[in-house]
């Protein structure tokens, strides 16, 4: 079977969506598009592809086009679509399925901020233990070159004692660290039965 | 002289708390022909009732006027009163003082009790021309004919027969069964067919109450409820089955082998044939447009093998005249035909096929024995498209209605797909899924999340050939999309329609159908099962396309009205029918015409019309078209009428 | 005395400071006394989750393993630390084959023994409004709150589990009890962006827009909430200057704690504005004769 996208034809690939159900433990083909999930979504509207559609393209095999998508990195896990889908299917954590599989498959999405967001607070994570919040939006400055926004903000919170200068060093450092190694070499692995 | 008593209900406060009783009771006794005139609190009451039943009794009165609510209410009440005083109840009306007086003036009473006088007089004057009628008592011969011998005839046979009565079963094909044997199992339990209609044609041939008359038709009925002189002619089959032991020898001699319609053309049969195994009667039959013999002469392979010499080439056509009380119509559908579906290349292509052939290649006694195959070359197909609402839904090229079974079946037939083949790939394409029953909506997720099949919504533009291959052109509304699938089968769920000549049959019955030729029924909610004819009741897809549970409910509610009209000893109806003044007829057959329930009719020889009383239902049509005044309604006349009328006014 | 382990979250240190310390005296107030893991790190917020599964049940269960030594319930104060740790708590009771794997992987043992509760919960649920309204001296009458439960306060409901997803109370409640009116409105549960808000900012100011919006709309001066980054948000990314308090802060307020002057200094809206309809209540009051109530 081919899907006709925008123009170009695309053999599907069915095995897609077992992959996704393996890893995320849902079953994702007993969605039946009442669109329950998108109606609810807060960021549905700024969004390429909202939650329902997104889930129809999985669905039909379109891996890039998910892994690429917006979608899954501007879900701000609020849970309403799981909450309120009929079919009970966990759609957050089917978002947090997709996230995990771009990133291993590198596939650039058109919001770039969010994975970059995530690993910057992962990387201050392992580093200190505790987040270190200064030096988490110095970074994310940084790197998207934003560096200007939000300066007045920061200033009123730092005048107002909001603003921890020194990062709060865990004794257990060491272990954050071992923790990251060992799950890095473990793998993907479907980690639930 | 007339004796007219009236007598005005108090209904607690319903009617005196507006009417001034007592100036009506008054009044009205000074009305030329009342001879009694008294009110009393609740006439409906015992005491009230017995009032009545005194003052007719000591006045020797001929008729009776009850002020009271309406008719509706209590005239069958007040009527048995009179009755028990020795009145004919037709001589006792009812003046409605109460929902079209008293409740409606609450706020004039003056006004409201000169109303309630004037409505009194007017029904004092049309009690004064009433006649004494009797209920009219025609023949009720307590047995049934069933048209067609499917799963819903076979069901409501089976039900009639079983209580007591004698059933005549008119099947037109050579073996009872119908549609459903052509299935290979049914949702949502996947029942195998055999099992659900075998049991009951076994039943219904073995009764010795069912005369069984297959490979039959019903050639004209004449007659009404209670009474249906039917003529059944019984096709050729050159077979004796008295001397025939079916031991299927000549099956096997007949050189002759045409395409089964049983198996939806996708096998064979001979010319000499039983439609499949477990056919009842499982006996041959010629068809003669086929054999040999009858086309070009010559060739008694059979007659030369048949032992008991059951071949008869010189039988001649019989016609069987029956007398029945009640018909059950169960005459079952048709298909969509093929033409129709040109962009689907229904009909063109060899791997294109209608649900009911999918059943018949799922079907352990079908031309491929259960397996799914390809028409075109018996492979096992791997990627295999279903398109529901082929023809159904489609104001511009099919038929506007929704044939309510396809989402079922198509569900049904791609599991079984998938189980025969569990490497393989279905497709939907839908619009709706119309799943409403009983573990309908389960079976048709189970499909989708077990079975894996792909449900794409959205309608097929067109099928065709390349390389082996039959490419659809779809949509998928939920993701926006344009599909292709190069599949190797394409099954269509196509829409169920009226057998070809159901408004024949439907002219010779003289019931009526819908536009599309589905017979009409009396009442879509209240009174499903019967036609608008009485005595004619309507099971299963020749009334509207439904599932085998809503046909064998039908059919067993259709038995149910049988059984319930055979259940008095004869047929009674009301006696307020019209009747024909013989003097003023003048034959124009107005009348004739304008009778919705084919209860007017010409008398051959004296050229004026006649009344047939079990059939007329007093809508009063015939009295409005009739020219002269000729055709009246009994105890409302014209007369009547006019009389009513000078009385208020 | 209750005694609890307590688990503070990254951001009370920092941007949510005056909620880690109106907790603090409000648990002391009502006889909780907190015990704080030790060596305790980040829960991995809304990265961990995004990131690796495996990763994101490891770190909250690496801060249970060290309650596990004390064996007291924890508690948490921030909404989204508590729906992560409960959730790893939910993981490794149901799924056996996580649990060995995250075991192994923190060389400890799960115990399964340790409840795992917001703080909301553990002051209306265990403690009681009946004890919070006995330590109450300044009723905060006149004060309209609008209740903001967020999204991790309620959802999903099989972590969650202790209020109604659509329709919560919880916080209503406790409001009434602590003499504020929780007004009606329909935001309750809506969601505020999150980690949006360093990710694609205009989202999050568009969230909290509606949210400020309804909440004056249903005549509220304030809004309570019981998460920092929500208070965050809110308080960062409105227009309205409403005024924005954790519901630990109010109920400091009607303790008459000392420390309250000192938490509401903190705060990037004004608070003032809400606090005059309560002083001017108070006032009245006294004008007539009453103090407020006295226990």
């Amino acid at each position: 079977m081919q899907v006709i996208w925008q123009g170009e034809t695309i053999p599907i690939d069915l095995s897609f969506m077992e992959v996704v159900n393996t890893r995320s433990g849902e079953q994702v083909q007993l969605c039946y598009h009442c669109h329950k999930c998108g109606a609810g979504c807060p960021i549905a509207s700024f969004m390429d592809y909202t939650p329902d559609k997104l889930f129809r393209m999985a669905q039909l095999g379109l891996k890039r086009q998910v892994l690429s998508s917006s979608t899954i990195w501007l879900c701000s896990a609020c849970h309403t679509c799981a909450t309120r889908c009929p079919n009970d299917i966990d759609v957050t954590r089917v978002m947090d399925t997709l996230k995990e599989m771009a990133l291993e498959e590198k596939i650039k999405s058109r919001q770039k901020v969010a994975a970059l967001f995530h690993k910057g607070f992962l990387a201050n994570l392992k580093r200190f233990g505790q987040l270190h919040e200064a030096s988490l939006m110095a970074v994310l400055k940084l790197k998207t070159l934003n560096l200007f926004s939000d300066l007045k903000l920061g200033l009123k919170m730092f005048l107002r004692g909001k603003i921890a200068l020194f990062p709060k060093r865990i004794k257990g450092r060491k272990e954050i660290r071992k923790l990251f190694k060992e799950i890095r070499r473990r793998g993907k692995v479907p980690q639930e039965s | 002289m007339k004796k007219i008593g009236v007598f005005v209900c108090w209904c607690g406060s319903n009617i005196a708390g507006t009417i001034d009783v007592d100036k009506v009771v008054e009044e009205v006794s000074k009305l030329e022909g009342v001879v009694h005139s008294e009110s009393y609190r609740y006439l409906c009451s015992d005491p009230g009732q017995a009032i009545i039943e005194t003052a007719i009794r000591e006045k020797g009165l001929s008729g009776v006027v009850v002020a009271a609510c309406s008719p509706t209410m209590h005239e069958t009440t007040f009527r048995r009163t009179v009755a028990r005083a020795g009145m004919n109840p037709y001589r006792c009306e009812i003046a409605n003082i109460r929902e079209q007086c008293s409740w409606v003036h609450q706020a004039a009473k003056d006004e409201a009790t000169g109303k309630a006088i004037k409505i009194i007089e007017s029904m004092v004057e049309k009690v004064k021309l009433d006649e004494e009628l009797y209920p009219i008592h025609s023949v009720l011969i307590k047995r049934a004919l069933v048209v067609g011998g499917g799963i819903s005839g076979l069901k409501a046979a089976s039900e009639i027969a079983n209580s007591g009565y004698e059933v005549v079963l008119v099947e037109r094909e050579p073996s009872l069964g119908g549609r459903a044997m052509q299935l290979s199992s049914t949702f949502p339990d996947f029942d195998a067919a055999e099992d659900i209609v075998l049991p009951l044609m076994e039943e219904v041939s073995r009764s010795p109450r069912v005369k069984l008359m297959t490979y039959s038709e019903l050639e004209e009925v004449a007659g009404h409820v209670g009474q249906f002189n039917i003529r059944v002619r019984k096709r050729l089959r050159y077979v004796d089955h008295e001397k025939c032991t079916a031991c299927g020898l000549c099956i096997k001699e007949c050189p002759v082998e045409v395409p089964s319609a049983f198996e939806m053309g996708l096998g064979k049969r001979k010319a000499i044939y039983i439609p499949f195994p477990d056919a009842v009667p499982d006996k041959p039959v010629i068809d003669a447009e086929t054999c040999l013999f009858f086309k070009e002469g010559g060739c008694e392979a059979c007659r030369s093998v048949c032992e008991p010499k059951a071949i008869d080439f010189d039988q001649q056509d019989t016609i069987v005249e029956e007398e029945v009380g009640a018909i059950v119509l169960a005459t079952g559908y048709s298909l969509f035909p093929k033409e129709k579906v040109a962009e689907y290349g229904y009909g063109k292509y060899a791997d294109v096929i209608s649900g009911l052939e999918f059943e018949r290649l799922n079907s352990a006694t079908g031309p491929t024995g259960g397996e799914v195959r390809r028409p075109s070359d018996g492979k096992v197909p791997k990627e295999l498209v279903f398109i529901q609402c082929t023809g159904s839904r489609d104001q511009e090229k099919g038929v506007p209605y929704c044939s309510r079974i396809c989402c079922m079946y198509t569900a049904k037939q791609a599991m079984l797909f998938k189980q025969k083949v569990p490497d393989g790939q279905a497709y939907v394409f839908y619009i709706d899924v119309c799943s409403g029953g009983k573990g309908y909506e389960e079976f048709v997720q189970r499909c989708q999340e077990e079975n894996r099949t792909l449900y794409l919504r959205g309608r097929v533009s067109r099928v065709f050939q390349d390389n082996g291959k039959v490419v659809v052109w779809g949509a998928d509304t939920l993701s926006g999309k344009r599909i292709e699938v190069a599949a190797d089968m394409v099954v269509l769920a196509t829409a169920i329609v009226p057998r070809s000549d159901s408004k024949e049959l439907a002219k010779k019955v003289r019931i009526a159908t819908d536009e599309y030729g589905f017979f009409s029924e009396a009442h879509i909610k209240l009174r499903p099962v019967e036609s608008q004819t009485a005595g004619i009741f309507l099971a299963g897809c020749a009334h509207s396309p439904k599932d085998i549970t809503d046909s064998v409910s039908q059919a067993g509610c259709a038995a149910s009205k049988v059984k319930a009209l055979f259940a008095a000893d004869e047929l009674v109806s009301e006696p307020m029918v019209a009747y024909v003044d013989k003097d003023a007829c003048v034959g124009c057959e107005m009348c004739v015409a304008a009778c919705p329930y084919e209860a007017r009719i010409l008398h051959e020889r004296k050229k004026i019309a006649m009344v047939e009383e079990a059939l007329c239902q007093g809508c009063g049509g015939c009295v409005a078209a009739c020219p002269s005044g000729a055709s009246q309604m009994r105890n409302l006349t014209t007369d009547q009428v006019l009389a009513m009328i000078d009385a208020i006014s | 005395m209750m005694r609890l382990s307590y688990y503070p979250g990254c951001s009370l240190h920092a941007t949510a400071k005056e909620y880690g310390l109106s907790a603090s005296a409000v648990c002391e107030a009502l006889g909780i006394e907190l015990v704080e893991i030790p060596d305790w790190c980040c829960c991995g917020a809304s990265s961990a989750h995004s990131f690796n599964r495996t990763l994101s049940i490891a770190l909250p269960a690496r801060n249970i393993a060290a309650a596990q030594a004390e064996g007291l319930d924890i508690v948490l104060p921030c909404a989204a630390c508590f729906g992560n740790m409960r959730k790893a708590d939910l993981a490794l009771r149901e799924n056996e084959k996580l649990r060995r794997e995250i075991e192994e992987m923190l060389s400890f043992e799960y115990s399964g023994k340790l409840q795992v509760l917001h703080l909301l919960e553990v002051i209306c649920n265990r403690v009681g409004l009946e004890a919070v309204r006995k330590r109450v001296i300044k009723e905060l009458t006149g004060l309209k709150v609008a209740p903001y439960y967020g999204c991790l306060l309620v959802r999903p409901p099989e972590v969650c589990g202790f209020d109604d997803t659509e329709n919560p109370t919880t916080l209503d409640n406790l409001i009434e009890a602590i003499g504020a009116e929780a007004v009606k409105w329909s935001y309750k549960t809506e969601c505020c962006g999150a980690s949006l808000a360093l990710i694609q900012p205009e989202i999050v100011e568009k969230l909290v827009e509606e949210i400020t919006e309804m909440a004056v709309e249903a005549g509220a001066s304030c809004i309570a909430t019981a998460c920092p980054l929500c208070s965050t948000n809110l308080e960062t990314r409105q227009e309205l200057g409403l005024p924005i308090f954790f519901f630990t802060e109010l109920m400091g307020l009607a303790f008459n704690l000392d420390g309250c002057e000192r938490w509401l200094k903190m705060h990037l809206v004004e608070t003032e504005p809400a606090l005059q309809t309560l002083r001017e209540e108070h006032s009245n009051s006294s004008a007539v004769g009453h103090t407020g109530k006295e226990r």
